[in-house]
């Protein structure tokens, strides 16, 4: 049984208030836990969404609570092109992958576009390939609809259909509507969608991402809230033939630390017969965008250094601090349009939240204080967590700028690429860093190490010591390449 | 079309009894068996499928593994790192309640086997 509060009025503090309707004192809530026939609204089933509702139900059948689930979504994910798609990198993180195979969730093999086994860090001083340890594919690249507009009817399957069905499978009813309205209404949620229908709910689930419209209503409504703030980043798809992207790309992420101001984060991710290339920085423009183009690094990724045709872009909007706050009465906020991690493992935040949620609501309570005790501190983890994540852009950003650091870090990590018994320290920080498997904090604190820093300091040294043998290490492009140039 | 986690052939090992772990095991495709070794002798005590996990004491505790697993087919296993699954456990505790409910699964199996052992002899 749900542990707190029996179904009895709970009396509202001011401080654990949460959302707040405009000019008006909340009454006391009556029966703020879950029981047997309460109604859930879910609004959005991206990744956030199909996974509450995934756990929601996980938990209440364990519990053997009878709940129901309407899982809002207007979007078909079977579609190809933006009619079907979510906008994203499609990396499922190194970290996420074994969270739900943990879980019991393993993505299916038409799901999983191409498994990911190592990084290719390009520079202007050379690259370098940081592999893991295990030589294992434990990143999984994918499509979050069906596939760029362009392509031929794939077998493929799209992740956040794959997320649906599972919602599914557990019970949860997928309603084809766009929610336009979330009201308090004496004591439930009232949910309005665009065709005028509406209806009564115990508790609403916010996870409609950062690109709806929802959220500015939500601020008119409720006198608290405030959505997250977002920047502007840009997605492309390149067709280059299944061959093509396997000899040039093979089984790795290719990340690009290159001399352009705002550019925060720029991969190309191999895909089936595509390469999608996603740049997240500060509010990428065309400008930008073309630089990004115009740089031998990324030219001669492409047959010959020419640029194809993309075959499908977009300018997606990610968040970049968090909705505050992220709950209220009967009411809470997951995935992108509550709390996400900056830049990185956006799916993986999602996955936290929405778990966390689920377990806040199913165990403790849909009030404003359950959530502000049992949900507000994972948000709050989160977003401690990129604080850290800024200051490790902030050196990361010194970085792009000088040759000098960038050739020490370049000799640093292949030389330890290139033996296995030294502590692998760069790569580590790297590794972590592009595929978001460690927390920023931790990352950051790895840099204070003295044997990191004593490492970096030598090889910034040795690495830029004009005509010495030991300034590139063992630079791939050399002769430990496994990209062509 | 792509695939996770790392690939081995048939009869391939995947984990040696005796040896010291710091993982965990996911079946992702294919089947495994996994088998004690006592006396010279080789006995079977499972042959497990997709989405069943094994190796899981080693999450745990520091001791060496106690049964060896081999693919008995094309397999591939994903492995779950004891550091990211700790770190996982320590935020969200329920992450490690399917871990619990196959080992609850593995002592009712042995001890329904101990039962049948003592009855024969
Ligand atoms: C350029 C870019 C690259 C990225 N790359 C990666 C990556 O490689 N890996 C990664 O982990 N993360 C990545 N992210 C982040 C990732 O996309 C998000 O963190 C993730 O999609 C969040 O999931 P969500 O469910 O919260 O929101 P979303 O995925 O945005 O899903 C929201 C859903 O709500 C629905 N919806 C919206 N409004 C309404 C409404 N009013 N009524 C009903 N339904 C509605 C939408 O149709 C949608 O299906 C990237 C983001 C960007 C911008």
């Amino acid at each position: 049984m749900p542990e707190s509060q029996g179904g009895q009025d709970v009396s509202i503090s001011a401080e654990n208030l949460g959302f707040t309707r405009r000019q008006e004192r909340t009454p006391p809530l009556r029966n703020t836990v879950l029981a047997d026939g309460s109604r859930i609204a879910v609004i959005g089933a991206g990744p956030a969404g199909s996974m509450f509702s995934y756990f929601l139900l996980s938990m209440a059948e364990t519990l053997g609570l009878d709940v129901d689930v309407d899982l809002f979504e207007p979007r078909r994910f079977c579609h190809r092109g933006p009619a079907g798609c979510n906008h994203c990198g499609g990396i499922v993180s190194e970290l996420l992958v074994q969270r739900l195979a943990t879980e019991g969730i393993i993505l299916p093999h038409d799901v999983v576009q191409r498994g990911i086994e190592s990084y290719m860090l390009h520079m202007d001083v050379g690259d370098v390939e940081i592999a893991t340890p295990l030589h294992e594919k434990r990143i999984a690249a994918m499509y979050r609809g069906n596939g760029p507009r362009e392509s031929e009817p794939l077998d493929t399957q799209s992740f956040d259909g794959y997320l649906l069905e599972l919602a599914q499978e557990k019970g949860a009813n997928v309603v084809r509507r766009l929610v336009t309205d979330v009201r308090r209404d004496n004591d439930l949620m009232t949910v309005a969608c665009a065709d005028q229908h509406s209806e009564r709910y115990d508790l609403v689930v916010v996870a409609t991402g950062v690109n709806s419209h929802l959220l500015e209503n939500l601020e008119g409504e409720f006198e608290s809230f405030h959505r997250p703030a977002r920047t502007k980043t840009f997605i492309c798809e390149f067709r280059l033939g299944h061959e093509l992207v396997r000899e040039t790309f093979g089984p790795s992420m290719h990340v690009f630390l290159l001399d352009i101001p705002r550019l925060e984060f720029a991969a190309m991710v191999p895909k089936g017969e595509f390469v999608t290339v996603c740049l997240l920085g500060d509010r990428i423009d065309d400008d930008l965008i073309n630089r990004f183009f115009s740089s031998p690094e990324v030219r001669n990724r492409f047959p010959g250094g020419v640029i194809p045709q993309q075959a499908c872009h977009c300018y997606p909007r990610i968040n970049v601090r968090a909705a505050r706050p992220a709950y209220g009465d009967r009411l809470v906020v997951i995935g992108d349009s509550g709390s996400t991690r900056l830049f990185k493992d956006g799916i993986g935040s999602a996955y936290r939240t929405a778990k966390a949620a689920a377990k806040t609501a199913v165990f403790h309570g849909v009030d404003a204080a359950s959530f502000k005790q049992h949900y507000a501190p994972l948000c709050r983890k989160i977003g401690n967590d990129n604080q850290v994540g800024k200051v490790v852009f902030g050196f990361a950003g010194l970085i792009q700028k000088t040759r000098f650091a960038r050739r020490g870090i370049l000799r640093m990590t292949s030389n330890e690429q290139a033996q296995t018994s030294r502590p692998r320290r760069m790569s580590g920080v790297l590794w972590d860093l592009f595929s978001g498997s460690a927390s920023y904090t931790n990352v950051f604190v790895r840099t204070l190490h003295p044997a990191y820093i004593g490492s970096l300091v030598w090889n910034l040294v040795a690495g830029n010591v004009p005509g010495s043998a030991a300034r590139h290490g063992r630079a791939s492009g050399e002769e430990e390449s496994h990209v062509r140039r | 079309m792509g695939r996770l986690g790392k690939e081995y052939k048939k009869g391939e090992i995947i984990a040696r009894q005796g040896d010291k772990g710091s993982c965990m095991f996911v079946i992702q495709e294919g089947e495994v068996e996994a088998v004690a070794e006592a006396g010279g002798r080789e006995f079977r005590l499972r042959t497990m499928g997709p989405n069943e996990i094994f190796g899981e004491m080693a999450l745990f505790e520091k001791e060496i593994r106690t049964c060896t697993v081999r693919a008995l087919g094309p397999t591939r296993i994903l492995t779950i790192d004891k550091r990211n699954f700790l770190t996982g456990v320590h935020e969200d505790p329920s992450l490690a309640l399917r871990i619990v409910k196959t080992m609850s699964h593995r002592i009712r199996d042995l001890t329904d086997r101990l039962a049948k052992y003592e009855e024969a002899t």
